[in-house]
């Protein structure tokens, strides 16, 4: 286990290794992050060098009120928005009245008309299995970018609600409407690819 | 005895599949409150269909936290390091 403490003494002492060690740690959560923000690659992996440089600059600053990796997480979302708004993703709008299911799927009575189609048991592992986790990142892609942001957050990285609704600066109720909108998409993409049908 | 206006306002209460389907976030997250709690679990009990729906959401959910973020190449990291020195001295 990780000690933070430790860490961050190191770091602020100018430990290479520390560094390198917090690299390792969170170069990739903070690209997948950056991502979500900006229209590519290029850009992502500059606002995480820009993060970088950040961190190394201010982790003077940093006093433990949250923990190292929401405090990253903060920056990273910053320069981001930064330069997310000079440099726009093109993605799909988050609708207000946007449903978890099509209507079209339930009747007149709300009940189900076309009910979801049974997964088979072993869904999760093939999920996982690696040419369903690209297929999961790039159905991640297509999520418009809040809910995405969110999705990132929660699921990917494992962040409390607290902490992400924190770094976006959104309320608890925003945030569960952003999770569940996202989480929906995402179930229902899967279906098409999982359904045994 | 139950009465024609005690049946009605009982159904009224009573979750329909695509308002179901709309709470299984707030549900999974802890976020109803436990009259709602109680009612969507009463829908459950009673619809295979949003059984079945809820459980594809959970696989979801997990499968997410299972997709690695993917390693950093050796190349990016010593990139890094060398810009790293270049700030302590700077």
């Amino acid at each position: 286990m990780l000690d933070e403490a430790d860490l961050v003494a190191r770091l602020q002492a100018g430990d290479e290794q520390a560094f390198v060690t917090l690299v390792d740690l969170y170069h990739a959560p903070l690209l997948r992050l950056a991502s979500t923000f900006v229209p590519s690659r290029a850009v992502a992996e500059e606002v995480v060098q820009d993060t970088w440089l950040g961190v190394v600059r201010g982790i003077h600053r940093f006093e433990g009120r949250s923990s190292l990796k929401t405090w990253l997480f903060r920056i990273v979302v910053n320069r981001a928005r930064t330069t997310g708004v000079r440099e726009r993703r093109e993605t799909p709008t988050d609708r207000a009245d946007e449903p978890a299911v099509p209507p079209e799927r339930f009747n007149a009575g709300g009940g189900w008309s076309s009910p979801p189609t049974p997964w088979s048991d072993d869904a999760e592992d093939r999920i996982v299995a690696r040419q369903t986790a690209a297929k999961v990142s790039r159905h991640l892609n297509l999520l418009p970018e809040r809910q995405r942001q969110v999705v990132v957050m929660r699921d990917f990285e494992g962040l409390p609600a607290a902490e992400v609704c924190t770094i976006l600066g959104i309320t608890e109720a925003n945030q569960r409407v952003l999770l569940h909108r996202g989480r929906s998409r995402l179930r229902n993409m899967l279906e098409r690819e999982l359904g045994k049908a | 005895m139950t009465t024609r206006r005690e049946a009605r306002a009982r159904a009224r209460e009573q979750i329909v599949c695509r308002q179901a389907v709309e709470l299984v976030t707030d549900y999974l997250e802890g976020a109803l409150t436990a009259d709602e709690r109680v009612r969507f679990e009463a829908h459950l009990a009673d619809c295979p269909h949003c059984t079945e729906y809820l459980r594809e959401m959970r696989i979801t959910i997990s499968a997410l936290g299972r997709v690695e973020p993917g390693a950093l190449t050796s190349g990016a990291r010593a990139d890094l390091v060398a810009l790293y020195r270049s700030w302590q001295a700077g």
